[in-house]
């Protein structure tokens, strides 16, 4: 097996003020799949083709927010290998029973140095993509908004920064695929523990454990498209897109659900192996590393998280 | 209906629908004054304190704004619709972007 260890986000825990809202937003606007819901009141959604039960939970709250973004590794033992790994570099974990997410297996908890909590799973119900595993159409019918494919990744910003970056690359084996910097200083780090662009990114910040967007992958330039004309369709307020990143060279869309939790949606992202080189982007080219064409910062982008 | 909203900070005025946030009002005309995030009442930003006029309110996050604020009339111009003519001054800011 070539993937080992921490295999992919699992699911983003977000706090929302209004549920009856936020699943008009997530499920019939962005196009998520309501899978259960608990005796907390909250609600399990997945995108279309993800295997397990659920990539995201909102739990009622009166404030916005990330509540955490769990991770899946591969097996137990890996469960227990990280768990040791955590401790080791000086940060407390807490077990959370199974059954604590309805259809999730036991999770090790912890705080990162950045703020946020991120969790380890090994085990979720795996309820399918809606397709048949022998002769599989490509994609079911009955998809709705903007058809995402997979719960991809999430941006936090945080302070600690330095800190963190070591705990992610040297305790959780995280690579470093693309960065910021300023000089010696690193502003922006994208972390991956696949194959892909980023699984998590960080930010610089003052502010401890925010949450700048968690993201969904979709599958083309068209899908970006016709997400933004969702976003206008249904008064969605729009922060700024279509267009294309630099970093990761993804094409994409940013806009909010209605707890203020900022949303993307994007298409086409670069992808690295293990031998890959880290790509650099300056300070001072910043604009064209975030949106490429308009090389413009949008103030809102760049201050604004739950 | 539609009420006058009058920013004290700059003297901006400009008219908002029952049905539009303060935000929203402010925005569709092009005007500025108030920092423009979210718009759900997650991020904070357009924290303003009203001194003068009637209004319904959204939930906003309590993060940013306490009950006791709340009352006071400190709240998120995005969750604030009109019910009379409004004043109220600017409290909220971006947070700086990246910290170096």
């Amino acid at each position: 097996m070539a993937m080992t260890g921490i295999l992919r986000p699992g699911h983003i825990q977000l706090r929302v003020l209004d549920m009856d809202e936020s699943l008009n937003h997530y499920c019939n606007n962005v196009g998520l799949i309501e899978t259960d819901r608990d005796e907390q009141g909250r609600v399990y959604l997945k995108c279309w083709d993800e295997q397990d039960k659920f990539s995201v939970v909102l739990e009622p709250s009166d404030r916005s927010g990330m509540d955490h973004v769990a991770y899946k590794v591969a097996t137990e033992q890996d469960l227990w290998h990280y768990e040791s790994k955590i401790k080791k570099f000086g940060i407390d974990t807490k077990r959370v029973p199974a059954g604590e997410l309805k259809g999730c297996g036991e999770r090790v908890r912890f705080v990162v140095p950045a703020g946020h909590t991120f969790e380890l799973f090994a085990e979720k119900e795996q309820v399918g993509n809606g397709l048949s595993t022998t002769n599989p159409a490509p994609w079911p019918r009955g998809l709705k908004g903007m058809e995402p494919i997979r719960f991809d990744h999430c941006l936090l910003y945080g302070n600690n920064f330095d800190e963190n970056f070591k705990f992610f690359t040297e305790a959780l084996d995280f690579q470093l695929t693309e960065q910021i910097v300023d000089g010696e200083l690193q502003l922006a780090a994208f972390l991956t523990c696949s194959t892909k662009a980023h699984d998590v990114a960080f930010i610089r910040s003052e502010k401890s454990a925010q949450l700048h967007h968690a993201s969904f992958l979709l599958g083309s330039w068209e899908g970006v498209l016709k997400a933004g004309d969702i976003i206008s369709m249904e008064d969605i307020p729009l922060e700024t897109g279509p267009t294309r990143h630099g970093l990761t060279r993804g094409q994409t869309i940013y806009f909010f659900d209605p707890s203020g939790n900022r949303n993307e949606v994007f298409a086409e992202d670069s992808y690295v192996y293990p031998d890959s080189p880290v790509l650099t982007w300056t300070a001072d080219n910043i604009g064209q590393a975030i949106f490429y064409h308009s090389r413009t910062l949008v103030e809102s982008f760049m201050g604004v998280t739950s | 209906m539609s009420f006058q909203i009058t920013i004290l900070d700059t003297n901006e005025v400009y008219s908002c629908k029952e049905t539009q946030h303060l935000l929203s009002g402010m925005m569709q005309l092009g005007k500025k004054g108030i920092p423009v995030g979210c718009r759900s009442g997650g991020c904070g930003v357009c924290k303003v304190k009203i001194h003068q006029g009637a209004y319904a309110t959204k939930k906003m996050s309590r993060d940013h704004v306490s009950q006791d604020e709340e009352n006071s009339g400190t709240v998120l111009a995005c969750r604030v619709f009109p019910q009379t003519n409004i004043s109220l001054s600017v409290i909220g800011h971006l947070h700086k972007a990246v910290m170096r």
